[in-house]
């Protein structure tokens, strides 16, 4: 009887930051429709989501702002998503969607599609095929001679980073100066450039369908592959599952907002440091707390200077950085 | 007509030679670890105990011969189902990531739990029994990274006990242990031995493998090996031998007693 209810403790003790999560995530969407060049007071808001209101605030709302707001949150959920698959890959806490080249690959083919000048929806294929291109790249060098290691892998990527960071500031020297803004804005993440928000939505819940039931898995994974393999863990697809899955994730989230840092690092490790390392808890609230922090991030980003806009990866450090390094500080 | 079919199952190595880089030839195998058994193994550094510990649990491809649980040859089975009735402590941890006590003796059960289930209260139960035995229920809430080496080596033996294989393989169980948990964790595998287990350890210690080992394989730095019951291997002359260390024998309550000789 005692043990029965244990475990009932147990899922609760799981559940209840997800549903705070949940509503801190709601709390920033409808920070994201509210605040603006017209600001909404909270009454008039939900007013415009039944279905009623003033028609410009219709027009504000649902036309402009929901549509982006939905889009960054789609984004961070993916990002935060990819880098806790990434940590538990490699092993390494310290691991990000783009440690294995992702972002350099997707940034170079961004930037050549720009120079050639296509338009938008180009620029974001470019973007999604250089960062599978990277990503099959990593994985064909790494996987070499068959000696697989998640070291292996981890150097692959970075020393591949590198070059793709060389070559990017290549593009940028021999650009025209009229171009380099908005080659900028894309290096440093933008929501402007994002169209609708469903290929990222969508892929998000898709892929936290997939995950949930991987999350003891996981956990077993994060105790290394020895130990992973022991415990009756097929390592090898796992691991490969685990790379191809938060490459896509990358991939989607890259192309819609450009390369915006830092979310897919901190946002994992933040939740880790204050919920443990429980995969079937972190990897939800990843999705949820990655999406919160880059609405919040791109409300800042298009109201702190309007009408000037800032580029939304620039908040999300600003905002990471110091309360990283709190969390990190406080933690033992 | 001899009986072929093993009625026990058994964990065989069979033409068995593994895979240690840098060396070139080596005995081949041949064990029947039965249920019951006590198996010690001793050898130098580099002879290639951990190697051959995580050749016989199919973590590690053999050079050549295989190793067959129950007649079945390893790669022939699903390594969830191999992990219901194999299990093994690792000489080394990776604790990269923060992890409870507890959390880390539950994990035992993950071949027993299908992918959309939880763990059950059987299962914590199992895990609770496991801390309790060894002297682990109040450091349960502990961080792994708290933990002294003792402490973090026992944390591996309760997951094993979580997992309640009928084959056991530990690689120097009794690593970091002060003396007395030493002795417990002895007794914790001859107990299993008695409940139908068969068990595979690597000692480093003589006195340990004397009194504990009911059969002894001396693995040898070039590849050489000899296997046997334990009483027939503790030939004084054969581990001086193995180790390159003179030894002064003694007994002590009916056991040999190894002492280096300086």
């Amino acid at each position: 009887m005692a043990d029965a209810s244990a475990h009932v403790v147990r899922r609760a003790r799981r559940l209840r930051p997800l549903a705070w999560l949940a509503l801190a995530a709601l709390l920033a969407l409808a920070i994201a429709l509210a605040l603006g060049s017209v600001g909404i007071a909270p009454d008039e808001l939900v007013a415009v989501l039944l279905g009623g209101g003033d028609a410009l605030h219709q027009t504000l709302v649902l036309e402009l702002r929901l549509p982006r707001a939905l889009a960054a949150f789609g984004t961070g959920a993916l990002l935060a998503l990819a880098g806790a698959l990434m940590q538990i890959l490699l092993r390494n806490p310290l691991a990000d969607p783009y440690v294995l080249g992702l972002s350099g690959g997707a940034s170079v083919a961004a930037l050549l599609a720009m120079l050639a000048g296509w338009s938008l929806v180009l620029v974001s294929g470019a973007a999604f095929i250089g960062a599978l291109a990277s990503t099959l790249i990593v994985f064909g060098l790494a996987h070499g001679t068959g000696s697989w290691t998640p070291t292996r892998l981890l150097l692959t990527g970075v020393v591949m980073a590198a070059g793709w960071g060389a070559l990017i500031s290549f593009l940028l020297a021999v650009s025209p100066v009229e171009q380099l803004p908005g080659m900028l804005y894309w290096l440093m993440g933008d929501m402007a450039y994002a169209g609708s928000p469903w290929p990222v939505l969508s892929v998000a819940v898709i892929s936290l369908l997939v995950v949930t039931p991987l999350g003891r898995t996981l956990n077993v994974l994060a105790r290394g592959s020895l130990q992973a393999g022991a415990l009756g863990v097929a390592v090898r697809p796992l691991e490969w599952t685990l790379y191809l899955l938060a490459s896509l994730l990358t991939a989607v989230a890259v192309t819609t907002a450009g390369s915006v840092g830092f979310v897919g690092l901190m946002v994992p490790h933040m939740l880790r440091l204050r919920l443990g390392n429980d995969q079937r808890l972190i990897l939800p609230a990843s999705l949820l707390a990655g999406g919160t922090l880059l609405t919040l991030a791109d409300t800042l980003a298009r109201t702190l200077i309007a009408p000037q806009q800032l580029p939304v990866g620039v908040i999300t450090a600003l905002l990471g950085v110091p309360s990283f390094l709190y969390l990190l500080s406080r933690s033992r | 007509m001899a009986i072929s079919e093993p009625l026990i199952e058994t964990l065989e190595a069979r033409d068995l030679v593994i895979d240690v880089p840098g060396r070139t030839g080596g005995r081949p195998l041949y064990l029947r670890i039965a249920p019951g058994e006590r198996w010690g193994v001793l050898g130098p550094n580099g002879a290639g105990k951990t190697t051959l510990m995580h050749t016989l649990a199919g973590l590690r491809a053999p050079r050549s011969g295989e190793v067959r649980l129950g007649g079945t040859p390893l790669s022939r089975l699903k390594r969830r189902a191999l992990a219901r009735r194999l299990g093994i402590v690792f000489q080394a941890h990776h604790d990269d990531f923060p992890a409870t006590v507890r959390e880390t003796a539950l994990i035992g059960r993950h071949p027993f739990i299908a992918p959309w289930q939880q763990e059950g209260a059987e299962d914590i139960a199992r895990a609770e029994a496991a801390l309790e035995r060894l002297d682990l229920t109040h450091l349960a809430e502990r961080e792994l990274s708290t933990l002294s080496g003792g402490e973090r080596q026992r944390v591996s033996l309760a997951t094993l006990l979580t997992q309640a294989p009928r084959f056991w393989l530990a690689d120097e169980p009794t690593n970091h242990l002060d003396l007395h948990h030493q002795v417990a964790v002895m007794e914790l595998l001859a107990e299993q031995a008695d409940r139908g287990c068969g068990v595979v350890m690597c000692l480093h210690d003589l006195n340990l493998a004397a009194r504990w080992c009911s059969h002894l394989l001396l693995l040898y730095p070039d590849g050489e090996a000899c296997w046997g019951e334990a009483s027939s291997m503790l030939v004084p002359a054969a581990l001086e031998g193995l180790y390159g260390q003179a030894l002064t024998t003694a007994m002590v309550d009916g056991a040999p007693v190894f002492v280096p000789r300086r």
